[in-house]
Protein backbone atom coordinates (compact mmCIF):
# COMPACT_ATOMS: atom_id res chain seq x y z
CA UNK A 1 0.00 0.00 0.00
CA UNK A 2 1.24 3.15 -1.02
CA UNK A 3 1.09 6.75 1.12
CA UNK A 4 -0.03 8.72 -1.70
CA UNK A 5 -3.16 6.28 -2.30
CA UNK A 6 -4.48 7.23 0.79
CA UNK A 7 -3.84 10.95 -0.32
CA UNK A 8 -5.38 10.53 -3.65
CA UNK A 9 -8.57 8.89 -1.75
CA UNK A 10 -9.18 11.39 0.73
CA UNK A 11 -8.72 14.04 -2.16
CA UNK A 12 -11.56 12.00 -3.79
CA UNK A 13 -13.89 12.53 -0.59
CA UNK A 14 -13.36 15.75 -0.23
CA UNK A 15 -14.51 16.40 -4.17
CA UNK A 16 -17.13 14.23 -3.42
CA UNK A 17 -17.99 16.57 -0.25
CA UNK A 18 -17.83 19.58 -2.64
CA UNK A 19 -20.25 18.44 -5.29
CA UNK A 20 -22.35 17.29 -2.48
CA UNK A 21 -22.11 20.07 -0.54
CA UNK A 22 -23.06 22.61 -3.46
CA UNK A 23 -25.80 20.04 -4.43
CA UNK A 24 -27.72 20.41 -1.43
CA UNK A 25 -26.53 24.62 -0.80
CA UNK A 26 -29.31 24.74 -3.28
CA UNK A 27 -32.18 23.23 -1.24
CA UNK A 28 -33.61 25.91 1.98
CA UNK A 29 -33.61 22.38 3.99
CA UNK A 30 -30.35 20.81 3.45
CA UNK A 31 -28.41 23.65 2.60
CA UNK A 32 -27.01 24.35 6.22
CA UNK A 33 -25.66 20.85 5.99
CA UNK A 34 -24.10 20.79 2.72
CA UNK A 35 -22.26 24.12 3.78
CA UNK A 36 -20.96 22.31 7.04
CA UNK A 37 -20.17 19.16 4.40
CA UNK A 38 -17.97 20.87 2.14
CA UNK A 39 -16.38 22.36 5.17
CA UNK A 40 -15.41 18.61 6.41
CA UNK A 41 -14.05 17.52 2.71
CA UNK A 42 -12.19 21.02 3.18
CA UNK A 43 -10.59 20.66 6.51
CA UNK A 44 -9.62 16.38 5.46
CA UNK A 45 -8.05 17.79 2.27
CA UNK A 46 -6.00 19.83 4.01
CA UNK A 47 -4.67 17.84 7.13
CA UNK A 48 -4.44 15.04 4.46
CA UNK A 49 -1.93 17.58 2.01
CA UNK A 50 -0.19 18.57 5.42
CA UNK A 51 0.86 15.05 6.06
CA UNK A 52 0.58 13.34 2.99
CA UNK A 53 1.86 15.21 0.25
CA UNK A 54 4.86 14.08 -1.34
CA UNK A 55 6.11 15.48 -4.84
CA UNK A 56 7.13 12.66 -7.22
CA UNK A 57 10.47 13.76 -7.78
CA UNK A 58 11.21 13.77 -4.12
CA UNK A 59 11.09 17.60 -3.27
CA UNK A 60 9.17 17.19 -0.40
CA UNK A 61 10.85 17.63 2.87
CA UNK A 62 9.32 18.65 6.40
CA UNK A 63 11.39 20.37 8.35
CA UNK A 64 9.68 21.64 11.83
CA UNK A 65 10.23 24.97 10.70
CA UNK A 66 8.36 24.41 7.71
CA UNK A 67 5.39 22.47 9.74
CA UNK A 68 5.28 25.09 12.23
CA UNK A 69 4.98 27.92 9.83
CA UNK A 70 2.41 26.34 7.79
CA UNK A 71 -0.10 25.62 11.24
CA UNK A 72 1.02 29.53 12.05
CA UNK A 73 -0.14 30.87 9.06
CA UNK A 74 -3.62 28.80 9.16
CA UNK A 75 -3.93 29.30 12.62
CA UNK A 76 -4.00 33.21 12.08
CA UNK A 77 -5.97 32.91 9.12
CA UNK A 78 -8.74 30.76 10.64
CA UNK A 79 -8.79 33.23 13.81
CA UNK A 80 -8.60 35.80 12.08
CA UNK A 81 -11.38 34.88 9.17
CA UNK A 82 -13.81 33.36 11.85
CA UNK A 83 -13.94 36.36 13.92
CA UNK A 84 -14.79 38.91 10.84
CA UNK A 85 -17.48 36.12 9.22
CA UNK A 86 -19.11 35.79 13.49
CA UNK A 87 -18.52 39.80 14.01
CA UNK A 88 -19.68 41.31 10.51
CA UNK A 89 -23.58 42.72 10.08
CA UNK A 90 -25.39 41.24 7.54
CA UNK A 91 -25.43 44.18 5.17
CA UNK A 92 -22.09 43.66 5.21
CA UNK A 93 -21.92 40.37 3.87
CA UNK A 94 -21.52 41.40 0.17
CA UNK A 95 -18.00 42.99 0.57
CA UNK A 96 -16.73 40.72 2.74
CA UNK A 97 -17.69 37.55 0.08
CA UNK A 98 -15.57 39.78 -2.19
CA UNK A 99 -12.82 39.88 0.34
CA UNK A 100 -12.13 36.38 0.95
CA UNK A 101 -12.56 36.00 -2.74
CA UNK A 102 -9.97 38.55 -3.14
CA UNK A 103 -7.60 36.16 -0.49
CA UNK A 104 -8.24 33.52 -2.32
CA UNK A 105 -7.13 35.48 -6.01
CA UNK A 106 -3.71 36.34 -3.95
CA UNK A 107 -3.10 32.68 -2.81
CA UNK A 108 -3.51 31.51 -6.42
CA UNK A 109 -1.06 34.24 -7.80
CA UNK A 110 1.18 33.88 -5.11
CA UNK A 111 1.81 30.27 -5.93
CA UNK A 112 2.21 30.85 -9.59
CA UNK A 113 5.35 33.23 -8.93
CA UNK A 114 6.73 30.93 -6.88
CA UNK A 115 6.30 28.00 -8.92
CA UNK A 116 7.64 29.72 -11.85
CA UNK A 117 11.25 28.69 -11.46
CA UNK A 118 10.78 25.01 -10.63
CA UNK A 119 9.39 24.88 -14.09
CA UNK A 120 11.41 26.48 -16.43
CA UNK A 121 11.48 24.34 -19.70
CA UNK A 122 8.28 22.81 -19.52
CA UNK A 123 6.48 24.96 -21.43
CA UNK A 124 2.71 23.52 -20.67
CA UNK A 125 3.16 23.68 -17.07
CA UNK A 126 5.11 27.17 -17.26
CA UNK A 127 1.43 28.09 -19.42
CA UNK A 128 -1.16 27.12 -16.71
CA UNK A 129 1.48 28.97 -14.10
CA UNK A 130 0.81 31.85 -15.98
CA UNK A 131 -2.67 31.77 -16.83
CA UNK A 132 -3.15 31.23 -12.68
CA UNK A 133 -0.87 34.04 -11.75
CA UNK A 134 -2.99 36.54 -14.29
CA UNK A 135 -6.26 35.20 -13.55
CA UNK A 136 -5.05 35.15 -9.74
CA UNK A 137 -4.12 38.97 -10.05
CA UNK A 138 -7.02 39.93 -11.60
CA UNK A 139 -9.29 38.34 -9.12
CA UNK A 140 -7.47 39.90 -6.16
CA UNK A 141 -7.23 43.50 -7.51
CA UNK A 142 -10.49 43.62 -8.66
CA UNK A 143 -12.22 41.75 -5.50
CA UNK A 144 -10.25 44.57 -3.38
CA UNK A 145 -12.10 47.55 -5.60
CA UNK A 146 -15.36 46.19 -5.33
CA UNK A 147 -15.19 45.15 -1.40
CA UNK A 148 -13.98 49.43 -1.35
CA UNK A 149 -16.64 50.73 -3.88
CA UNK A 150 -19.69 48.63 -1.28
CA UNK A 151 -17.88 49.70 1.60
CA UNK A 152 -18.55 53.05 -0.27
CA UNK A 153 -14.75 54.20 0.57
CA UNK A 154 -14.73 54.72 -2.63
CA UNK A 155 -18.24 55.95 -3.93
CA UNK A 156 -18.41 57.10 -7.46
CA UNK A 157 -17.77 55.05 -10.86
CA UNK A 158 -14.78 56.69 -12.00
CA UNK A 159 -14.45 57.35 -15.57
CA UNK A 160 -11.25 57.32 -17.49
CA UNK A 161 -11.56 58.42 -21.07
CA UNK A 162 -12.19 56.03 -23.58
CA UNK A 163 -12.01 53.62 -21.03
CA UNK A 164 -13.25 50.73 -23.21
CA UNK A 165 -10.21 50.99 -25.58
CA UNK A 166 -7.29 51.46 -22.81
CA UNK A 167 -9.11 48.23 -21.05
CA UNK A 168 -9.00 46.32 -24.59
CA UNK A 169 -5.26 47.24 -24.65
CA UNK A 170 -4.17 46.39 -21.08
CA UNK A 171 -5.56 42.86 -21.61
CA UNK A 172 -4.19 42.29 -25.06
CA UNK A 173 -1.39 43.20 -24.05
CA UNK A 174 -0.83 41.23 -20.45
CA UNK A 175 -2.10 38.57 -22.38
CA UNK A 176 0.74 39.11 -25.12
CA UNK A 177 2.91 39.28 -22.02
CA UNK A 178 2.10 35.98 -20.69
CA UNK A 179 2.51 34.56 -23.94
CA UNK A 180 5.96 36.13 -24.31
CA UNK A 181 6.49 35.23 -21.06
CA UNK A 182 5.66 31.06 -21.62
CA UNK A 183 7.75 31.01 -25.15
CA UNK A 184 11.10 32.79 -23.92
CA UNK A 185 11.41 31.60 -20.73
CA UNK A 186 13.13 34.09 -18.96
CA UNK A 187 15.11 32.62 -16.16
CA UNK A 188 15.04 36.23 -14.21
CA UNK A 189 12.05 36.59 -12.31
CA UNK A 190 11.61 40.25 -13.08
CA UNK A 191 9.87 40.03 -15.76
CA UNK A 192 7.42 37.09 -14.10
CA UNK A 193 6.67 40.26 -11.14
CA UNK A 194 5.99 42.83 -14.11
CA UNK A 195 3.83 40.45 -15.30
CA UNK A 196 2.02 40.13 -12.12
CA UNK A 197 1.97 43.82 -11.39
CA UNK A 198 0.49 44.68 -14.77
CA UNK A 199 -2.29 42.06 -13.89
CA UNK A 200 -3.14 43.72 -10.77
CA UNK A 201 -3.79 47.07 -12.74
CA UNK A 202 -5.99 45.73 -14.94
CA UNK A 203 -8.03 44.21 -11.92
CA UNK A 204 -7.91 47.52 -10.74
CA UNK A 205 -9.13 48.97 -14.42
CA UNK A 206 -11.76 46.24 -14.85
CA UNK A 207 -13.75 46.73 -11.80
CA UNK A 208 -13.15 50.60 -10.87
CA UNK A 209 -15.70 51.81 -13.39
CA UNK A 210 -18.75 49.66 -12.58
CA UNK A 211 -21.33 51.19 -10.82
CA UNK A 212 -22.02 49.91 -7.42
CA UNK A 213 -25.33 48.47 -8.21
CA UNK A 214 -23.91 45.94 -10.54
CA UNK A 215 -20.99 44.82 -8.13
CA UNK A 216 -22.56 41.30 -7.07
CA UNK A 217 -22.62 40.76 -10.51
CA UNK A 218 -18.72 41.53 -10.71
CA UNK A 219 -18.06 40.01 -7.39
CA UNK A 220 -19.95 36.85 -9.05
CA UNK A 221 -17.72 37.03 -11.99
CA UNK A 222 -14.29 36.91 -9.99
CA UNK A 223 -15.86 34.20 -7.63
CA UNK A 224 -15.35 32.41 -10.89
CA UNK A 225 -12.07 33.31 -12.07
CA UNK A 226 -10.34 32.80 -8.64
CA UNK A 227 -12.32 29.47 -9.51
CA UNK A 228 -10.44 28.86 -12.48
CA UNK A 229 -7.17 30.07 -10.89
CA UNK A 230 -7.46 27.43 -8.68
CA UNK A 231 -8.26 24.70 -11.32
CA UNK A 232 -4.76 26.18 -13.16
CA UNK A 233 -2.89 25.40 -9.76
CA UNK A 234 -4.82 21.50 -9.18
CA UNK A 235 -3.70 20.77 -13.39
CA UNK A 236 -0.23 22.06 -13.05
CA UNK A 237 0.12 19.72 -9.38
CA UNK A 238 -2.20 17.25 -10.91
CA UNK A 239 -4.16 17.82 -8.34
CA UNK A 240 -7.86 16.63 -8.09
CA UNK A 241 -9.09 18.27 -5.21
CA UNK A 242 -8.12 21.72 -6.47
CA UNK A 243 -9.23 20.62 -10.17
CA UNK A 244 -12.58 19.79 -9.38
CA UNK A 245 -12.99 22.24 -6.58
CA UNK A 246 -11.95 24.97 -9.08
CA UNK A 247 -13.73 23.99 -12.15
CA UNK A 248 -16.84 23.66 -9.81
CA UNK A 249 -16.62 26.96 -8.59
CA UNK A 250 -16.23 28.42 -11.72
CA UNK A 251 -18.70 26.59 -13.38
CA UNK A 252 -21.07 27.26 -11.13
CA UNK A 253 -20.10 30.94 -10.69
CA UNK A 254 -20.77 31.69 -14.34
CA UNK A 255 -24.18 30.26 -14.05
CA UNK A 256 -25.07 32.14 -11.27
CA UNK A 257 -23.56 35.29 -13.08
CA UNK A 258 -25.74 34.76 -16.12
CA UNK A 259 -28.49 34.54 -13.82
CA UNK A 260 -28.34 37.99 -11.61
CA UNK A 261 -27.40 38.77 -15.55
CA UNK A 262 -31.17 37.80 -16.43
CA UNK A 263 -32.59 39.18 -13.13
CA UNK A 264 -31.30 42.60 -14.15
CA UNK A 265 -32.05 41.80 -17.63
CA UNK A 266 -28.54 43.26 -18.89
CA UNK A 267 -26.54 41.04 -21.16
CA UNK A 268 -23.26 40.78 -19.01
CA UNK A 269 -20.91 43.02 -21.97
CA UNK A 270 -23.30 45.53 -21.11
CA UNK A 271 -22.31 45.24 -17.11
CA UNK A 272 -19.11 45.21 -18.16
CA UNK A 273 -18.46 47.58 -20.56
CA UNK A 274 -21.44 49.83 -20.54
CA UNK A 275 -21.19 52.11 -17.82
CA UNK A 276 -24.82 52.22 -16.06
CA UNK A 277 -26.52 55.45 -15.33
CA UNK A 278 -24.13 58.03 -17.83
CA UNK A 279 -25.10 61.61 -18.31
CA UNK A 280 -26.66 61.12 -21.85
CA UNK A 281 -29.38 57.99 -20.22
CA UNK A 282 -30.23 59.98 -17.17
CA UNK A 283 -31.59 62.79 -18.77
CA UNK A 284 -33.04 61.23 -21.59
CA UNK A 285 -36.44 59.87 -19.15
CA UNK A 286 -39.80 60.87 -19.84
CA UNK A 287 -40.83 63.95 -18.65
CA UNK A 288 -41.82 63.94 -15.44
CA UNK A 289 -45.92 64.75 -14.71
CA UNK A 290 -48.28 64.92 -11.80
CA UNK A 291 -46.93 66.14 -8.81
CA UNK A 292 -45.19 64.38 -5.46
CA UNK A 293 -48.01 63.71 -2.74
CA UNK A 294 -47.26 63.41 1.48
CA UNK A 295 -48.66 60.87 3.87
CA UNK A 296 -48.53 61.22 7.66
CA UNK A 297 -48.00 58.59 9.81
CA UNK A 298 -51.25 58.43 11.05
CA UNK A 299 -52.87 58.81 8.04
CA UNK A 300 -50.79 55.84 6.93
CA UNK A 301 -51.34 53.48 9.86
CA UNK A 302 -55.20 53.85 9.61
CA UNK A 303 -54.90 53.13 6.25
CA UNK A 304 -52.90 49.97 7.47
CA UNK A 305 -55.21 48.99 10.40
CA UNK A 306 -58.36 48.95 7.70
CA UNK A 307 -56.40 46.86 4.67
CA UNK A 308 -57.41 43.26 4.34
CA UNK A 309 -53.59 42.70 2.59
CA UNK A 310 -50.50 44.65 2.04
CA UNK A 311 -47.28 44.02 0.59
CA UNK A 312 -44.38 44.93 1.99
CA UNK A 313 -41.49 45.87 -0.62
CA UNK A 314 -37.92 46.24 1.08
CA UNK A 315 -34.96 47.11 -0.52
CA UNK A 316 -31.42 47.55 0.34
CA UNK A 317 -32.73 51.20 2.04
CA UNK A 318 -34.45 49.08 4.80
CA UNK A 319 -31.47 47.02 6.00
CA UNK A 320 -29.11 50.37 6.12
CA UNK A 321 -31.69 51.59 8.25
CA UNK A 322 -31.53 48.71 10.37
CA UNK A 323 -35.34 48.57 10.17
CA UNK A 324 -35.28 44.67 9.32
CA UNK A 325 -36.70 44.13 13.13
CA UNK A 326 -39.09 47.04 13.03
CA UNK A 327 -40.55 45.95 10.15
CA UNK A 328 -40.87 42.60 11.32
CA UNK A 329 -43.28 43.88 14.17
CA UNK A 330 -45.25 45.68 11.87
CA UNK A 331 -45.60 42.61 10.25
CA UNK A 332 -46.64 40.73 13.17
CA UNK A 333 -49.21 43.74 14.87
CA UNK A 334 -50.78 44.04 11.46
CA UNK A 335 -51.47 40.40 11.10
CA UNK A 336 -52.91 40.27 14.86
CA UNK A 337 -55.14 42.66 13.16
CA UNK A 338 -56.46 40.08 10.83
CA UNK A 339 -54.25 41.49 8.22
CA UNK A 340 -52.32 39.51 5.29
CA UNK A 341 -48.99 40.73 5.07
CA UNK A 342 -46.25 39.09 2.67
CA UNK A 343 -43.09 40.14 1.81
CA UNK A 344 -42.65 40.88 -2.10
CA UNK A 345 -38.84 40.00 -3.01
CA UNK A 346 -37.44 41.24 -6.20
CA UNK A 347 -34.72 38.77 -7.40
CA UNK A 348 -31.84 41.81 -6.97
CA UNK A 349 -33.17 42.99 -3.60
CA UNK A 350 -30.44 44.29 -1.67
CA UNK A 351 -27.31 44.27 -3.03
CA UNK A 352 -27.02 40.47 -4.14
CA UNK A 353 -29.58 37.80 -5.26
CA UNK A 354 -31.08 36.71 -2.22
CA UNK A 355 -29.16 38.98 -0.09
CA UNK A 356 -32.53 41.06 1.49
CA UNK A 357 -33.93 37.31 2.12
CA UNK A 358 -31.39 37.00 4.21
CA UNK A 359 -31.53 40.36 6.02
CA UNK A 360 -35.31 39.28 6.50
CA UNK A 361 -34.51 36.11 8.21
CA UNK A 362 -32.06 37.56 10.63
CA UNK A 363 -34.90 39.32 11.95
CA UNK A 364 -36.97 36.48 11.92
CA UNK A 365 -39.40 37.11 9.55
CA UNK A 366 -40.58 33.46 8.37
CA UNK A 367 -39.74 31.83 5.17
CA UNK A 368 -43.33 31.51 3.82
CA UNK A 369 -43.95 35.34 3.96
CA UNK A 370 -41.18 36.16 1.23
CA UNK A 371 -42.38 35.79 -2.26
CA UNK A 372 -41.18 36.09 -4.83
CA UNK A 373 -41.88 38.55 -8.09
CA UNK A 374 -43.43 35.79 -10.79
CA UNK A 375 -45.78 35.29 -7.75
CA UNK A 376 -46.42 38.01 -6.22
CA UNK A 377 -47.11 40.50 -9.25
CA UNK A 378 -50.38 38.81 -9.62
CA UNK A 379 -51.59 39.67 -6.53
CA UNK A 380 -51.17 43.05 -6.33
CA UNK A 381 -54.21 44.11 -8.07
CA UNK A 382 -56.33 42.22 -4.67
CA UNK A 383 -53.78 44.40 -2.62
CA UNK A 384 -54.80 47.51 -0.76
CA UNK A 385 -51.82 48.69 0.64
CA UNK A 386 -48.00 48.49 -0.58
CA UNK A 387 -45.65 49.68 1.20
CA UNK A 388 -42.55 50.27 -0.33
CA UNK A 389 -39.06 50.37 2.19
CA UNK A 390 -36.25 51.50 0.42
CA UNK A 391 -36.56 50.56 -2.54
CA UNK A 392 -36.95 52.29 -5.56
CA UNK A 393 -35.13 50.80 -8.94
CA UNK A 394 -37.30 47.34 -8.39
CA UNK A 395 -40.70 49.35 -8.72
CA UNK A 396 -39.49 51.78 -11.17
CA UNK A 397 -42.42 51.48 -14.16
CA UNK A 398 -39.80 52.80 -16.34
CA UNK A 399 -38.67 49.52 -16.69
CA UNK A 400 -41.39 49.08 -18.72
CA UNK A 401 -42.49 51.96 -20.23
CA UNK A 402 -39.48 53.75 -21.21
CA UNK A 403 -37.03 52.31 -23.66
CA UNK A 404 -34.81 55.35 -22.78
CA UNK A 405 -34.35 54.15 -19.78
CA UNK A 406 -30.87 52.69 -18.55
CA UNK A 407 -33.26 50.02 -16.63
CA UNK A 408 -35.80 49.12 -19.28
CA UNK A 409 -36.71 45.73 -19.81
CA UNK A 410 -35.74 45.16 -16.32
CA UNK A 411 -39.03 43.34 -14.49
CA UNK A 412 -40.26 45.02 -11.72
CA UNK A 413 -42.16 44.18 -9.21
CA UNK A 414 -45.62 45.69 -10.38
CA UNK A 415 -47.21 47.89 -7.45
CA UNK A 416 -48.97 50.04 -9.08
CA UNK A 417 -51.26 47.96 -9.66
CA UNK A 418 -52.43 47.90 -6.04
CA UNK A 419 -54.84 50.10 -4.79
CA UNK A 420 -52.94 52.63 -2.47
CA UNK A 421 -48.97 52.81 -2.56
CA UNK A 422 -47.01 54.28 0.20
CA UNK A 423 -43.27 55.01 -0.42
CA UNK A 424 -41.14 55.67 2.52
CA UNK A 425 -38.01 57.39 1.42
CA UNK A 426 -35.32 59.22 3.00
CA UNK A 427 -35.58 62.08 0.46
CA UNK A 428 -36.33 62.46 -3.31
CA UNK A 429 -32.95 61.51 -4.02
CA UNK A 430 -32.52 59.13 -7.33
CA UNK A 431 -31.94 55.39 -6.52
CA UNK A 432 -29.31 53.73 -7.24
CA UNK A 433 -28.96 53.45 -10.67
CA UNK A 434 -29.64 57.46 -10.48
CA UNK A 435 -32.76 57.34 -12.04
CA UNK A 436 -36.18 59.54 -11.66
CA UNK A 437 -39.32 56.97 -10.78
CA UNK A 438 -42.34 57.65 -12.06
CA UNK A 439 -44.31 55.97 -9.56
CA UNK A 440 -43.90 58.32 -7.05
CA UNK A 441 -45.92 61.06 -9.03
CA UNK A 442 -49.02 58.80 -9.35
CA UNK A 443 -51.82 59.65 -7.94
CA UNK A 444 -52.25 56.60 -5.95
CA UNK A 445 -48.93 57.21 -4.74
CA UNK A 446 -48.71 58.43 -1.36
CA UNK A 447 -44.88 59.70 -0.06
CA UNK A 448 -43.53 58.88 3.50
CA UNK A 449 -40.44 60.41 4.12
CA UNK A 450 -37.87 60.16 6.53
CA UNK A 451 -35.58 57.46 8.14
CA UNK A 452 -37.34 54.17 8.05
CA UNK A 453 -36.05 52.94 11.12
CA UNK A 454 -37.96 55.74 12.71
CA UNK A 455 -41.09 56.49 10.25
CA UNK A 456 -41.46 52.48 11.31
CA UNK A 457 -41.29 53.11 14.85
CA UNK A 458 -43.92 55.75 14.87
CA UNK A 459 -45.69 53.85 12.54
CA UNK A 460 -46.23 50.81 14.92
CA UNK A 461 -46.60 52.92 17.78
CA UNK A 462 -49.56 54.62 16.22
CA UNK A 463 -50.95 51.03 15.65
CA UNK A 464 -50.85 49.84 18.60
CA UNK A 465 -53.11 53.19 20.00
CA UNK A 466 -55.47 52.14 17.92
CA UNK B 1 3.87 23.70 -32.31
CA UNK B 2 0.52 21.57 -33.06
CA UNK B 3 2.65 17.82 -32.16
CA UNK B 4 3.19 20.24 -28.62
CA UNK B 5 -0.08 20.43 -28.18
CA UNK B 6 -1.38 17.29 -28.70
CA UNK B 7 1.27 15.67 -26.81
CA UNK B 8 0.13 17.75 -23.73
CA UNK B 9 -3.04 16.97 -23.87
CA UNK B 10 -2.36 13.48 -24.55
CA UNK B 11 -0.18 13.52 -21.36
CA UNK B 12 -3.05 15.16 -19.39
CA UNK B 13 -5.50 13.73 -20.63
CA UNK B 14 -7.07 12.82 -17.31
CA UNK B 15 -7.23 15.93 -15.79
CA UNK B 16 -8.83 17.37 -19.00
CA UNK B 17 -11.27 14.36 -18.20
CA UNK B 18 -11.85 15.95 -15.00
CA UNK B 19 -12.39 19.79 -16.04
CA UNK B 20 -14.98 18.93 -19.05
CA UNK B 21 -17.16 16.53 -16.01
CA UNK B 22 -16.45 19.18 -13.56
CA UNK B 23 -17.67 21.62 -16.20
CA UNK B 24 -21.39 19.85 -16.62
CA UNK B 25 -21.68 19.26 -12.74
CA UNK B 26 -21.30 22.49 -11.62
CA UNK B 27 -23.69 23.94 -14.17
CA UNK B 28 -26.27 20.99 -13.46
CA UNK B 29 -25.71 21.28 -9.58
CA UNK B 30 -26.51 25.56 -9.98
CA UNK B 31 -29.15 25.47 -12.62
CA UNK B 32 -32.38 24.66 -9.89
CA UNK B 33 -31.28 26.85 -7.10
CA UNK B 34 -34.06 29.38 -6.09
CA UNK B 35 -33.17 33.10 -6.09
CA UNK B 36 -33.13 33.12 -2.19
CA UNK B 37 -30.64 30.81 -2.18
CA UNK B 38 -28.54 32.78 -4.35
CA UNK B 39 -26.52 34.92 -1.90
CA UNK B 40 -25.89 32.06 0.19
CA UNK B 41 -24.63 29.67 -2.65
CA UNK B 42 -22.25 32.37 -3.75
CA UNK B 43 -20.72 32.86 -0.29
CA UNK B 44 -20.39 28.88 -0.10
CA UNK B 45 -18.91 28.46 -3.31
CA UNK B 46 -16.03 31.28 -2.51
CA UNK B 47 -15.30 29.44 0.48
CA UNK B 48 -14.69 25.94 -1.99
CA UNK B 49 -12.36 27.66 -4.47
CA UNK B 50 -10.54 28.24 -1.21
CA UNK B 51 -9.03 24.92 -2.36
CA UNK B 52 -6.49 26.82 -3.63
CA UNK B 53 -5.28 26.75 0.21
CA UNK B 54 -3.52 23.24 -0.73
CA UNK B 55 -1.42 24.56 -3.68
CA UNK B 56 0.07 26.63 -1.17
CA UNK B 57 0.94 24.21 2.03
CA UNK B 58 2.18 22.25 -1.88
CA UNK B 59 4.31 25.12 -2.58
CA UNK B 60 5.24 25.63 1.08
CA UNK B 61 6.38 21.66 1.73
CA UNK B 62 8.43 21.65 -1.43
CA UNK B 63 10.44 24.69 -0.71
CA UNK B 64 13.79 24.32 0.87
CA UNK B 65 13.83 25.40 4.75
CA UNK B 66 16.47 27.64 3.68
CA UNK B 67 14.45 29.81 1.21
CA UNK B 68 13.40 32.06 3.52
CA UNK B 69 12.01 34.48 0.92
CA UNK B 70 10.37 31.63 -0.39
CA UNK B 71 8.96 30.28 3.19
CA UNK B 72 7.79 33.52 3.74
CA UNK B 73 5.37 34.05 0.51
CA UNK B 74 4.29 30.47 0.79
CA UNK B 75 3.56 31.85 4.48
CA UNK B 76 1.04 34.57 3.21
CA UNK B 77 -0.40 32.47 0.41
CA UNK B 78 -1.57 30.32 3.10
CA UNK B 79 -2.96 32.83 5.34
CA UNK B 80 -4.73 34.13 2.80
CA UNK B 81 -6.10 30.65 1.54
CA UNK B 82 -7.32 29.87 5.13
CA UNK B 83 -9.14 33.45 5.41
CA UNK B 84 -10.52 32.55 2.26
CA UNK B 85 -11.39 29.10 3.46
CA UNK B 86 -12.83 29.66 6.65
CA UNK B 87 -14.10 32.89 6.51
CA UNK B 88 -15.72 32.03 3.54
CA UNK B 89 -17.73 28.88 5.46
CA UNK B 90 -18.54 30.72 8.14
CA UNK B 91 -19.90 33.24 6.60
CA UNK B 92 -22.18 30.99 4.38
CA UNK B 93 -23.08 29.36 8.04
CA UNK B 94 -24.06 32.34 9.70
CA UNK B 95 -26.29 33.04 6.79
CA UNK B 96 -28.05 29.76 6.29
CA UNK B 97 -28.23 29.37 10.40
CA UNK B 98 -30.85 32.05 10.27
CA UNK B 99 -32.93 30.55 7.32
CA UNK B 100 -34.16 27.72 10.29
CA UNK B 101 -37.63 27.18 10.25
CA UNK B 102 -39.18 29.07 12.92
CA UNK B 103 -41.93 28.80 14.83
Amino acid sequence: MEVKYILDIIYLIASVTFVLGLKMLSHPDTARKGNLYAAFGMALAIIGTILLYNHADGYTTREPIKIILILAAIGIGTIAGWLTARRVQMTKMPELVSLFNGMGGACAAIIGLMEYEHNLGKTGALATIIAGLIIGSVSFSGSIIAFLKLNETMKKPIRIPSYNILNTVVMITLILCGIFIVYTQPEHLLLVVLLFVFALIYGVLFVIPIGGADMPVVISLLNSFTGLAAAFGGFLYQNQVMLTGGILVGSAGTILTLAMCKAMNRPLSNVIFGAFGSGAAAGAGAEVNGSIKDISISDTAILMNYAKKVVIVPGYGLAVAQAQHVIHELELLLEERGVEVVYAIHPVAGRMPGHMNVLLAESNVSYDKLIEMEEINPQFATTDVVLVVGANDVVNPAAKTDPSSPIFGMPILDVENAKNIIVNKRSMNAGYAGIDNLLFYQPKTSMLFGDAKGVLSKLVNELKQM
Amino acid sequence: MLNEIINFLGENIQMIYIIILSVFVGVEVIGKVPAVLHTPLMSGANAIHGVVIVGAIIVMLNTPAENILALALGFVAVVFGTLNVVGGFAVTDRMLEMFKKKK
